[in-house]
């Protein structure tokens, strides 16, 4: 296809400010429109193609919305069983040491059923990364309470809200790896902007550094959204993420490791 | 050297890549042993004890599917808890060994040695149509000899295998000839995950399928490969059932005990004799069917409330009577209790 704009065409190389990651496949994403998930493989994808990492990449996929990753990612992958991604990604790491492994989990996943796995591999100090999609709910299975839906917060199994008394805390588990000593950069980022997505870019980028450096666990948190599952419209959605998630879920970094505290300090700002 | 500790030594020896478990009573001494070996050290065998039993399996997963030879080792109550990665570990086809050091349930039951495992080994055990590859050492050479034996089945077939052993074979003594090292492979098979080089297409490594004709197929497909077990890998031992007109069938401890018996009964001029299947799935049915018709009765001798002996009776196929005789909840019985419930059928 040309454009032609005047009687110059700007589709040159040199004019080329933005294509779609060689990473990701042809299929389409099967995500709801306005999701993050969409954006949070875009962005890993473009990181592992800027990288060079395609051929040295082992991912780990869990059981929620994202369970067919792999279909998206033209790079190896695991399927976990719920909540166990973390366990794998020890045992790839352990045996393929320099490999760039990563689990990629939602908060049910991460947060629920694979508590266990996710506290001993973060305190084992596993080298890997750990991408934690919050949106506070349950998708896949159509929108129940999450061990992250905040408190008052409606979904299919609260549908009065989420009463704490009764239906317990919402867990914030990024503050609790971030006091095990085996992770060494544990952040909270976003992806609902175009400055939010470069700053979850770059910390993936400062994940596969670490990682190289085999420094321990890279943890990131990106707070998203969930249209569907919240009944909401894209917009809607991420505005109620902006005033209601991150009151609970602060954006930021919860822990840099102790080398580099005042650069990761300017990113914040 | 103990049953527990042949297993151990003899993982290292088979160029095993990786071993993750989680300590339990009675089988503790596989982990204590590896983690003494330190085989990283010298073969390069990573040893990890896991937070869980479940974390253990999955870690078993992670690592079968960069293609590495991996194992875990438990007993009952962990072999339990372990079902649903067992479960996906077949479904994606992944070649992994796992120690089933039995001790009797059901619930947290007894550290005392028992069979009442064999459904949930032999059957599935996790959800889904599935099965293991299923070997049954008699003592602690075959222990030893199992591991090796194990991963090439695992990878042959593409398939986890199961030891199904018992606390009585895992904590008894005997002399054991330990094989010379193997190396560890050093090529991986095409399927493993570990980074896609731009020479070939991406590896995905999942149980999944969402569509139901392709998950049939995926179900054919692996049915498939159990029926070419079925063909290929039954192994059993025979002890005098030339002559024998009543026949033992038994596993494990239970075969050491029949083997016994069948001693004592030929001292008092009962013809009988023994088959042991060494692998339970596939279980050795023809041959069992074959022995059938000359026999005038058999007797299924396991420590349990009879689990076999469902597969004894579906081999045998009304040609002759098949009883249970066994003890339950961790005791081992006796030679001479065996024969007495021998006598009671003449």
């Amino acid at each position: 296809m040309k454009v032609v704009t005047g009687d110059k065409d700007i589709i040159q190389p040199e004019n080329l400010v933005y294509k779609r990651s060689s990473i990701l496949t042809d299929k389409q994403f099967s995500y709801c429109p306005g999701c993050g998930h969409g954006t949070a493989h875009r962005i890993l994808a473009e990181v592992i193609e800027e990288e060079g990492l395609q051929p040295v990449t082992v991912g780990v996929c869990p059981v929620g919305c994202s369970v067919l990753m792999y279909d998206f990612l033209d790079i190896d992958m695991q399927e976990a069983a719920h909540g166990r991604a973390p366990a794998l990604a020890t045992a790839i790491k352990r045996l393929l040491p320099d490999r760039f492994v990563f689990t990629y989990q939602g908060d049910g996943d991460l947060a629920a059923i694979g508590t266990a796995e996710t506290l001993h591999a973060c305190n084992r100090g596993e080298n890997i990364l750990i991408i934690f999609i919050n949106n506070g709910i349950y998708g896949m299975t159509g929108g129940q309470m999450a061990p992250t839906t905040i408190p008052g917060m409606v979904s299919t199994t609260s549908p009065y809200g989420r009463d704490v008394k009764t239906m317990g805390n919402p867990l914030k588990i990024t503050e609790l790896v971030a006091m095990l000593p085996g992770t060494c950069y544990v952040t909270r980022q976003s992806v609902h902007t175009p400055a939010a997505v470069r700053k979850t870019k770059k910390a993936i980028k400062k994940a596969v550094e670490y990682q190289k450096r085999n420094m321990g666990t890279c943890f990131i948190e990106i707070v998203s959204n969930c249209p569907s599952g919240w009944r909401m419209t894209p917009v809607e959605a991420n505005k109620w993420m902006e005033e209601n998630m991150f009151k609970f879920y602060q954006p930021g970094d919860l822990k840099v490791p102790p080398e580099e505290p005042e650069k990761s300090k300017d990113d914040n700002e | 050297m103990k049953g527990n500790e042949a297993i151990a030594e003899a993982a290292i020896r088979a160029g095993v890549d990786a071993y993750f478990g989680y300590p339990i009573t009675p089988q503790s001494e596989i982990l204590e042993y590896l983690m003494e070996a330190n085989p990283y050290e010298k073969t390069g065998m990573v040893v990890l004890q896991a937070e869980s039993e479940p974390a253990a399996i999955n870690m078993v997963y992670g690592g079968a599917a960069c293609g590495k030879k991996v194992m875990t080792t438990s007993s009952s109550p962990g072999i339990s808890l372990m079902q649903e990665g067992i479960s996906y570990i077949a479904g994606a086809e992944l070649p992994c060994l796992i120690v089933n050091v039995a001790r009797g349930g059901p619930g947290l039951g007894t550290i005392q040695p028992s069979q009442s495992d064999y459904f949930q080994a032999c059957k599935g055990g996790g959800h889904g149509d599935y099965h293991l590859l299923v070997l049954a050492p008699a003592s602690v050479q075959e222990m030893a000899d199992f591991v090796e034996l194990a991963f090439d089945l695992a990878f042959k077939y593409r398939n986890p295998v199961m030891i199904l052993s018992d606390g009585a074979i895992g904590q008894m003594m005997e002399k054991v000839y330990l094989k010379p090292y193997r190396e560890r492979e050093k090529t991986l098979p095409e399927w493993a995950t570990t980074g896609k080089p731009p020479t070939r297409e991406r590896n995905i490594i999942t149980s999944l399928n969402l569509d139901p004709y392709l998950h049939e197929k995926h179900n054919q497909k692996i049915q498939a490969k159990y029926r070419e077990m079925e063909k290929n890998e039954v192994r059993f031992e025979e002890f005098q059932t030339e002559d024998a007109e009543y026949l033992f069938v038994a596993y494990g401890t239970s075969a050491r005990v029949c083997q016994k018996a069948v001693q004592l009964a030929r001292t008092e001029g009962i013809k009988a004799g023994l088959i042991r299947p060494i692998t339970l799935y596939p279980f050795p049915s023809v041959r069992i069917n074959e022995l059938a018709g000359k026999m005038k009765h058999i007797i299924s001798v396991e420590m349990s409330a009879g689990q076999m002996v469902e597969d004894v009776r579906l081999a045998v196929n009304g040609q002759t009577e098949v009883t249970h005789f066994g003890r339950m909840g961790g005791v081992i019985p006796t030679p001479e209790e065996v024969l007495e419930d021998l006598k009671s059928k003449i």
